[in-house]
């Protein structure tokens, strides 16, 4: 049977700060991940809950100064029928419509999926490869950390045990290109096999690649940049050269595991099919 | 134990239940509708599903506190009542035609999937049904013959929400 531990619904977020203040607890925001741990089948359940649901503080997403805000308790089913992400930053919303099937996608948060630090989390990746900024809040107040300093070890995060994920802030750039790719073993449902995010900056078709950020998942302990490859790729053309020089980086580059859902070697050889694909089809070769 | 109160198929519920009981609990032992079935535990296979505020949901992801003040929606809501009894729902009745259900575990949640898609205008293409029950396992039909009915009911039209 499923334990049922004590659970705080907050009102707002003062009042989360203060119970969280008292003793740990652990949020709960869509449950997608944290319901499947009451069962105690994997991993020990949380001792004493804590709701964010309320917390209409976190919800939503905005545009502003050139960047897109996403609250954290914004649910993948809002993110994907956003007319604001859609207009802004489309590829959020792919990524978004990977996650899960519907039942998922309506309650599943970015926040949670962003807190719950799998190696396989689906949006991290592209976070990492926007330079997003995770701002966290708890009762000594707010903080942002880059996307890049937030996932620190396996399932490690660089949230202390009284903060939240409070809203993720994503810079929109003019001339930046992103590409968000998920291998999988069928369309909805799926855990990853491999992800991953690649972001430019290119003026015209013909320029050069500048800013390269490129990251992975599901290829090692935590959600990575490949920055040997970013090095590789920066101020270089889209041409087969490239694309094979990137794919032989990546490769190189990468130590994934052998696990249930795949194999070290199947996971470098189709990063680097991905990563060289994408480049041939920048390329229009 | 907290309060809970929230509407479930359109009739008022008030309960004392820990707020981290899953709804698909709270739906079956405390409430005795037991139409809504546990398969996985784990949101995977999509049995638990409801419908929650218009949204369909696995009931075994829900902690109960989260319900509080919402609308609930399970397949007891779907034939419509009537002085003379219950009618079926089109999708329902499509089903039966179509022989869409075999044991049956998958078909509560499959109907209320399908009612979410039907009633935010979707219609008898066979991708879009697809990617509507892609959270809904079934180990009987194979789906063609759910694909089927949804199919079906989508042509034959929809009459009014039953709740
Ligand atoms: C059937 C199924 C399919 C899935 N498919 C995918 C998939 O394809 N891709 C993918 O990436 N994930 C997938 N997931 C995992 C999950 O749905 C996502 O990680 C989701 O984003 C979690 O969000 P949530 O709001 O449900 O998190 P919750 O379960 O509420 O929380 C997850 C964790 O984060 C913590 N947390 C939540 N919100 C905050 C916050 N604001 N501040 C601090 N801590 C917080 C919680 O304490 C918990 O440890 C799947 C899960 C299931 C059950
Ligand atoms: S029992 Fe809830 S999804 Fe399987
Ligand atoms: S009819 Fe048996 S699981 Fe679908």
């Amino acid at each position: 049977m499923p334990v049922e531990p004590p659970v705080e619904t907050p009102r707002d977020l003062p009042e989360a700060f203060r119970l969280l203040a008292l003793a740990p607890r652990t949020p709960i925001a869509g449950g997608t991940d944290l319901m499947v741990r009451i069962t105690g089948e994997i991993g020990s359940p949380p001792d004493q809950v804590l709701d964010l649901s309320r917390l209409d503080e976190l919800r939503g997403i905005a545009l502003a100064g050139g960047q897109l805000t996403v609250g954290a308790l914004t649910t993948y089913a809002e993110i994907r029928r956003s007319g604001l992400v859609a207009r802004s930053l489309p590829v959020l919303a792919e990524a978004a419509a990977t996650v899960g099937a519907v039942q998922i996608q309506n309650r599943g948060t970015l926040g949670g999926n962003i807190a719950n630090a799998s190696p396989a989390g689906d949006t991290l990746p592209l976070l990492l490869a926007l330079e997003a900024v995770i701002e966290v809040g708890g009762p000594r107040g707010e903080r942002s950390i880059p996307a890049d300093q937030f996932w620190i070890a396996y399932r490690t995060t660089a949230l202390a045990p009284d903060e939240l994920v409070l809203r993720v802030r994503i810079p929109l750039v003019e001339a930046r290109q992103v590409r968000f790719r998920k291998v999988g073993t069928r369309r909805a449902q799926a855990i990853s096999k491999v992800v991953l995010a690649l972001a430019w900056e290119q003026a015209d078709r013909k320029d050069r690649w500048g800013h390269v950020r490129l990251a992975l998942g599901s290829v090692a302990d935590r959600p990575i940049r490949a920055r040997s490859t970013e090095l590789y790729l920066e101020g270089s053309r889209a041409t087969l050269e490239t694309a094979d020089g990137a794919a032989e980086t990546v490769a190189a580059e990468i130590r994934p595991i052998d696990d249930v859902r795949s194999t070290a070697d199947y996971r470098r050889q189709v990063t680097a099919r991905i990563l060289h694909r994408i480049i041939r089809d920048a390329g229009g070769w | 134990m907290t309060a809970i109160r929230f509407l479930v198929n359109g009739a008022p519920v008030e309960l004392e239940a820990p707020g981290m009981r899953r709804l698909l609990d709270v739906l079956r032992e405390d409430l005795g509708l037991t139409g809504t079935k546990e398969g996985c535990g784990e949101g995977e296979c999509g049995a638990c599903s409801v419908i929650l505020d218009g949204e369909v949901v696995v009931s075994c992801l829900v902690p109960a506190c989260q319900v509080d003040g919402r609308i609930i929606r399970t397949v007891e809501g779907l034939a419509a009542r009537t002085p003379d009894g219950r009618i079926l729902d089109d999708l329902q009745a499509a089903f039966l035609a179509t022989g869409g259900a075999q044991c049956g575990m998958c078909t509560p949640g499959m109907l209320l999937s399908a009612r979410v898609y039907l009633d935010a205008g979707g219609g008898p293409d066979e991708d879009a049904i697809r990617e509507a029950i892609a959270g809904n396992l079934c180990r009987c039909t194979g789906y063609t013959k759910i694909i089927e009915a949804i199919a079906l009911a989508a042509e034959t039209g929809r009459r009014p929400a039953g709740a």
